[in-house]
C-alpha cells in the first residue's frame, strides 16, 4: 500500500448518486458544476472534505457532493463548522449558505466566524429572494421589490453582503457568479487563504428573481459592467477603456476614461487608474461599496491578507497549557483541601 | 447553650443535643454584597468539613453584580447547616445569624430561630444605613430583638484597631471585617484556625501585608470570642464529627463535580471532549471551571450566542468527539431547535441544564424546577430525549457519567438537570476511585457496512443505534442532515411510511434506554404501604429528612427519588401502585406530578414551592402528616396545622 501515485479523481468522483432537486435551469446547478471541477483541479480527498450548509434551496448543497456532508438547520452552519473544525483540523469545510440563511437569521454566526477566522471557504449564493419558502424579500433584496409578504415593494435597505464580511473582519472577500467562467478560480483562491474565506456568489433565481443579475452578467453588457480585480494589475474593464482611479479630492473612487497608447494597449498610468492591491483593506472598503450603475461590479478576489487562524490560536493555545501537565483523573478528584476519615478500609485513594 | 427567650426563661438554642452538645447547627453570614459573606462562609464550610462534621450549605446572592451599598436588595447570604449526625439540607432555621449591617439584618432575622443568636456589627447601624434598610429605629436599641439573643459590639472599629499596625487605608482596613467575624464564628465552634492562615497566605502571596492584615483580623476575632469581653452570652460549643465512611474526603459544589464527571465519563467513552458555552447564571461555572482542565483533553468555546454554543458541540460530536453545552433555562429555550437536530441526526450530546427561576429571565440567582417540561416535552415534533437529574452535588458525578454513558451508547442527546440550589452549594464528597467505573468506550465505523461497500450511517443495531462515523474516515462519505430520512441510507425522503417509521424507531431507541438503566430503588422506608413521596432533583435533602423523621414517628412513609427522568425506570409504575397515596413536592408547580399521572394512571398529588427557596424539611414534613393527622395508622382527613418554625422566603420580607 505504499504506491504514492496521486489518485486521479475526475468529476464523477464528486457527484453524489442523489437526484439534484433545484428547478430546471436554476443557478445553483453552475455553481455545483463549477465547485465539484475545482475539487478535481484542487486534488482534493473526498474523504476529508465537509461541505456544511444552513437551511433554503442552496443549503441542499451537500446531498449532491459526493464527500461528508452536514445539512443543519436555519442560518447556524458557521457553528457547525467551528466545532468540527476546532475537533478536526485537518477537515477541510466548506460553507454554503444563502442571502436569507447567511445574511439574515444567521447573520450573528457569519460575523463572529469572520471574526475569529476559522480556516473554512464561505460560499454565499445571492439571490436576493427566499426561494425555497416561495419567493419573500431577502435582506438583500433592493428597495421596491414586490413579493408575497410586500406586495407594494419593500422598503428595506438591503445587505451588502461582502461590505458586512469585511467589517465583521473578515481578511478574504471575494465576488464572482454563478454562470461565470472565472468561478472556479476564485474557489481555488479562497481556498489558498488560510481563514475564513468569504465568496459571495451572485446566482440566478430563474422562478421567483428572474435575471436579476442581467445588468452586468449577460453577454452584451459583462465587458462594460464587470471589473475583474486581479492582484497587481490595473483596474480595468470596457476592453481597457475605463478604469478605476481614486478621487483624492472627496476620498473616493471614480471611474475615469483611459485611452490608448499608440501600440494599441490602454495608458492607464495616463489616466491615474488604480493598481489592485488584495491587501489593500481600505480599498477594499471602497471597493465592495460602488454602487452599481455608476460603477462596474467589482468581482474577483477583493481583499486578500491573511493572519492566523482561530483553531491554530485556539488548539495552539490549549496545546501550549496542556504541555507537561498529566491527566491523572483520581489526582484531580482529590485535588483541593481533603481530609480522610480513618477506618479499617483507608479507601482507595487514600495518600493521593 | 443557655439563652434567654422573650419570655425571660432559660432555653435551648438548640433543641437537638447529643450529651450536651448540639447535634446539628445552622449558622447564617449576611451582609452587603460587597463584604465578602460567600468567601467567609465558603472558609467556614472548608473549617467545618475538617472538623470531621457533616454539612449542606446555601448560598443566597443578589442578581446585581454590586447593588448599591447597605440597601436590602444588596444583601448577600449565605446559609450552612452542620452537624454530627448526616446533613442533607442547609437546615431550616438558622440558629445563629451574623449580620453585618441593618439591612442584612432585616432581611434576614425574621428566618432565626425563637431565641437563636444574632451577631450585629453596630458600627454599621448608623442612620445613614439604618435608612437605607428602612428602619425607622434601631433595632439594635429599640427592644424589637427581644425574641433573639442579641450580640452587637462594634466589629468595624475592633477591625480597625487589630489591622493598625499594617497601615492600610481605611477601606482596605475595613475589607478585613469578614475575617474578623470568621475568626469570632471559629472560636464559637472551636475550629482550628491554621488551614485558613494557610489559605489566606497563599491568596495574599502577593501581597504579604494583606495577608498579615486579615490573619491579625482573624486573631483579634477568634481572641474577642476567648476573653471574657462578650459577658457570658455566648460560649463555646463542640459539634462532633459524623460517623462517616472511611476514605479521603473534599468539598465539592454541584459546577465542580458535573465538570469532573464529565471529564471522567469522556475518559470513560474514550473520547475528546468539545463543550460549548455562553454566558448564563447559574451555569457558566460550569464553563469556567472546565476551561481550567485542558489537559484532560478538553476544548472549551465560548460561543457567541447560546445557539452557537449547542451548534458547536454538536458539530464536535458529528466529527468524533464528545460535545457538551450547558445553560439554564432561557438558553436552554434558545437550543431547542439544535437539540431537535441532534435527535434527528442522531448524534451523541449532553446539555447540561443549571435551573433557576422562570419564566423568561425570572429569577437569575435563585432555585426552582421549573424546566421538566422544558426537558421532556420542549422541542418540535415528536423528539424523544434522555433526561436524568442529578439529586445533590456530589451526585452530579455520577450523573454526568451516566449522561454520557447514555448519549454515547444510544446516539442520542441527553439532558441533565441540575439547579441553582445544586450548583452552588458545597457538601462533602467522599472521593470515588476512577477506576472502580466500567469503561464504556465509544466505537466508531471503520468499513462499509452495506453490501457492496455500501455505507449506511443510519444501519441500526439491536438497540436501534446507528453508527457513528468521523468524517476523514476513508470510504465512508455520506451526507446527514435535519430533513427525514430512507431507513439506513439516511438519503432524503419524507415519504409518509418512512416518517412512520423513524419516528417509531427514534421512540423505540429512547424508550429503550430504560432496559439500560437500573431499576428504581426505594431510598427509605417501606417498599409498599400507604404513602410514598415521589421526589426528583435537588428535593431529594429535605423530602429525605422529613421522611426520616416521620418514620421515626411511626408513620407509613417512604422516599422515592427518581434520577431518570425519561425514560421513567422500567419498574417504575408497578413499585408506585403498591402504595395507596403518592406525594411528589417540586420545586415548580407540579410538573413530575404530571408526568408520572400520564405515565401510569397515577393519583399522584403535587407539594410545590416556587419561591425561590429550598424546600424546608418543615414544609415537608407537616405535607406527609396530612395523611396521618400526624399520628400512626390514622387515615388522615383534617389539617395538620402549618408548622411556625418554618424558613420564610426571604423574598417574603425583601419584595
Amino acid at each position: 500500500m505504499n504506491d504514492l501515485t496521486p489518485i486521479k479523481r475526475t468529476i464523477k468522483d464528486w457527484e453524489s448518486d442523489q437526484e439534484v432537486r433545484w428547478c430546471p435551469g436554476c443557478g445553483d446547478y453552475a455553481i455545483l458544476k463549477a465547485v465539484q471541477r475545482t475539487m478535481v483541479d484542487l486534488g482534493n480527498d473526498p474523504a476529508q472534505t465537509v461541505f456544511v450548509s444552513g437551511i433554503g434551496c442552496s443549503s441542499r448543497f451537500p446531498y449532491y457532493m459526493a464527500s461528508y456532508g452536514f445539512h443543519t438547520i436555519h442560518g447556524r452552519a458557521p457553528a457547525f463548522a467551528t466545532g468540527i473544525k476546532l475537533a478536526n483540523p485537518e477537515l477541510d469545510i466548506w460553507l454554503v449558505t444563502g442571502d436569507g440563511d447567511g445574511m439574515s437569521i444567521g447573520g450573528n454566526h457569519t460575523m463572529h466566524l469572520l471574526r475569529r477566522n476559522l480556516d473554512c471557504q464561505v460560499m454565499l449564493f445571492n439571490n436576493e429572494i427566499y426561494g425555497l419558502t416561495k419567493g419573500q424579500f431577502s435582506p438583500t433584496s433592493r428597495v421596491g421589490t414586490p413579493s408575497p409578504s410586500t406586495p407594494a415593494g419593500s422598503v428595506d435597505a438591503p445587505a451588502l453582503p461582502c461590505a458586512f464580511a469585511l467589517g465583521a473582519g473578515g481578511r478574504f472577500i471575494a465576488r464572482a457568479y454563478d454562470i461565470s467562467k472565472n468561478l472556479p478560480d476564485v474557489l481555488k483562491a479562497a481556498k489558498a487563504h488560510k481563514g475564513t474565506a468569504f465568496v459571495e456568489i451572485f446566482q440566478n433565481c430563474i422562478v421567483y428573481n428572474k435575471d436579476r443579475f442581467a445588468d452586468f452578467v449577460e453577454k452584451g453588457v459583462a465587458d462594460s459592467h464587470q471589473l475583474w480585480l486581479k492582484n497587481g494589475e490595473p483596474m480595468l474593464f470596457g476592453k481597457g477603456t475605463k478604469g478605476i482611479a481614486l478621487d483624492v479630492a472627496r476620498l473616493t473612487l471614480k471611474v475615469v476614461d483611459v485611452v490608448a497608447k499608440d501600440d494599441g494597449t490602454p495608458d492607464w498610468q495616463a489616466a491615474g487608474v488604480l493598481v489592485h492591491d488584495v491587501a489593500n483593506r481600505t480599498v477594499a472598503h471602497m471597493l465592495v461599496e460602488m454602487p452599481f450603475g455608476a460603477f462596474p461590479m467589482a468581482l474577483g478576489v477583493i481583499y486578500d491578507d491573511p493572519r492566523p487562524t482561530y483553531e491554530a490560536e485556539l488548539l495552539g493555545q490549549d496545546a501550549r497549557v496542556r504541555a507537561g501537565k498529566s491527566a491523572n483523573l483520581a489526582k484531580l478528584l482529590a485535588k483541593g483541601q481533603t481530609w480522610t476519615v480513618a477506618g479499617e478500609d483507608q479507601g482507595p485513594l487514600a495518600g493521593v | 447553650m443557655a439563652t434567654i427567650d422573650a419570655e425571660g426563661g432559660a432555653r435551648d438554642l438548640n433543641p437537638a443535643q447529643v450529651g450536651g452538645q448540639p447535634e446539628a447547627v445552622v449558622v447564617r453570614f449576611a451582609g452587603d454584597s460587597g463584604d465578602g459573606m460567600q468567601l467567609t462562609g465558603g472558609q467556614f464550610t472548608l473549617s467545618t468539613a475538617l472538623a470531621g462534621n457533616d454539612l449542606a450549605t446555601f448560598p443566597d446572592f443578589p442578581a446585581e453584580i454590586r447593588a448599591p451599598q447597605g440597601t436590602l436588595f444588596g444583601v448577600s447570604a449565605f446559609q450552612i447547616n452542620f452537624g454530627s449526625t448526616e446533613i442533607t439540607t442547609a437546615g431550616d432555621a438558622p440558629d445563629v445569624l451574623v449580620a453585618m449591617n441593618p439591612a442584612a439584618l432585616k432581611v434576614n432575622v425574621g428566618a432565626l430561630k425563637p431565641g437563636g443568636l444574632i451577631i450585629a456589627d453596630s458600627g454599621e447601624f448608623n442612620k445613614r444605613n439604618l435608612e437605607k434598610a428602612k428602619y425607622a429605629a434601631n433595632p439594635l436599641e429599640d427592644g424589637s430583638l427581644a425574641k433573639w439573643t442579641l450580640l452587637a459590639f462594634d466589629i468595624s472599629a475592633l477591625t480597625l484597631l487589630a489591622v493598625k499596625p499594617f497601615g492600610l487605608g481605611n477601606k482596605e482596613a475595613l475589607r478585613c471585617k469578614n475575617m474578623w467575624t470568621l475568626g469570632l464564628a471559629l472560636w464559637m465552634f472551636d475550629r482550628d484556625r491554621q488551614p485558613l492562615i494557610d489559605w489566606l497566605h497563599s491568596k495574599f502571596a502577593k501581597h504579604p501585608v494583606l495577608a498579615e492584615a486579615n490573619v491579625a483580623a482573624l486573631n483579634a476575632g477568634h481572641a474577642y470570642g476567648e476573653t471574657a469581653e462578650i459577658g457570658g452570652q455566648i460560649r463555646q460549643q463542640h459539634v462532633q464529627p459524623v460517623p462517616a465512611a472511611a476514605g479521603l474526603y473534599r468539598t465539592v459544589t454541584g459546577a465542580e463535580a458535573i465538570s469532573l464527571g464529565l471529564v471522567a465519563g469522556a475518559q470513560l467513552a474514550g473520547l475528546k471532549m468539545f463543550f460549548g458555552g455562553y454566558p448564563i447564571t447559574p451555569a457558566s461555572a460550569i464553563l469556567h471551571y472546565l476551561a481550567k482542565l485542558k489537559e484532560f483533553d478538553v476544548t472549551t468555546f465560548q460561543a457567541e450566542d447560546e445557539i452557537a454554543a449547542i451548534c458547536s458541540a454538536i458539530g464536535a460530536s458529528y466529527a468524533g468527539q464528545l460535545g457538551v453545552t450547558s445553560s439554564s433555562g432561557p438558553g436552554i429555550a434558545l437550543k431547542g431547535e439544535a437539540m431537535g437536530l441532534a435527535v434527528m441526526t442522531e448524534l451523541p450530546l449532553v446539555i447540561v441544564n443549571s435551573q433557576r427561576g422562570g419564566p423568561s429571565t425570572g429569577l437569575p440567582t435563585k432555585t426552582e424546577q421549573s424546566d421538566l417540561y422544558q426537558a421532556v416535552y420542549g422541542r418540535n415534533g415528536d423528539t424523544p430525549m434522555p433526561v436524568i437529574a442529578a439529586r445533590s452535588a456530589s451526585d452530579c458525578f455520577d450523573c454526568a457519567i451516566e449522561a454520557v454513558r447514555i448519549a454515547t451508547q444510544f446516539m442520542t442527546p441527553v439532558m441533565l438537570l441540575t439547579d441553582g440550589y445544586i450548583a452552588n452549594a458545597a457538601e462533602p464528597w467522599l472521593v470515588p476511585d476512577p477506576a472502580t467505573y466500567a469503561p464504556f468506550p465509544a466505537s466508531f465505523l471503520e468499513e462499509a457496512n452495506g453490501a457492496e461497500g455500501q455505507v449506511l450511517p443510519y444501519k441500526r443495531d439491536p438497540q436501534g443505534v446507528r453508527p457513528w462515523i468521523k468524517p476523514g474516515t476513508p470510504g465512508l462519505m455520506h451526507r446527514i442532515g435535519g430533513i427525514e430520512k430512507a431507513i439506513d441510507t439516511g438519503d432524503l425522503d419524507y415519504s409518509p411510511g418512512v416518517h412512520q417509521a423513524q419516528t417509531d424507531a427514534r421512540k423505540a431507541k429512547v424508550d429503550g434506554v430504560a432496559k439500560a438503566t437500573p431499576p428504581q430503588d426505594v431510598a427509605m422506608g417501606p417498599t409498599s404501604g400507604k404513602l410514598a413521596v415521589v421526589g426528583w432533583g435537588s428535593t431529594y435533602g429535605p423530602i429525605h429528612q422529613a421522611v426520616r423523621r416521620s418514620l421515626a414517628r411511626g408513620l407509613d412513609v417512604a422516599h422515592i427519588h427518581v434520577r431518570h427522568i425519561w425514560p421513567l425506570p422500567a419498574n417504575l409504575g408497578d413499585l408506585l401502585k403498591g402504595y395507596e397515596k403518592i406525594l411528589v413536592p417540586e420545586m415548580n408547580t407540579g410538573q413530575f406530578k404530571t408526568v408520572l399521572r400520564d405515565q401510569y394512571l397515577v393519583d399522584a398529588q403535587p407539594l410545590t414551592k416556587v419561591s425561590g427557596q429550598p424546600f424546608t424539611i418543615a414544609e415537608i414534613e407537616a405535607a406527609i402528616g396530612t395523611y396521618f393527622d400526624g399520628v400512626p395508622g390514622d387515615a388522615g382527613g383534617s389539617e395538620v396545622p402549618a408548622d411556625t418554625t418554618q424558613l420564610p422566603s426571604i423574598e417574603a420580607i425583601n419584595p
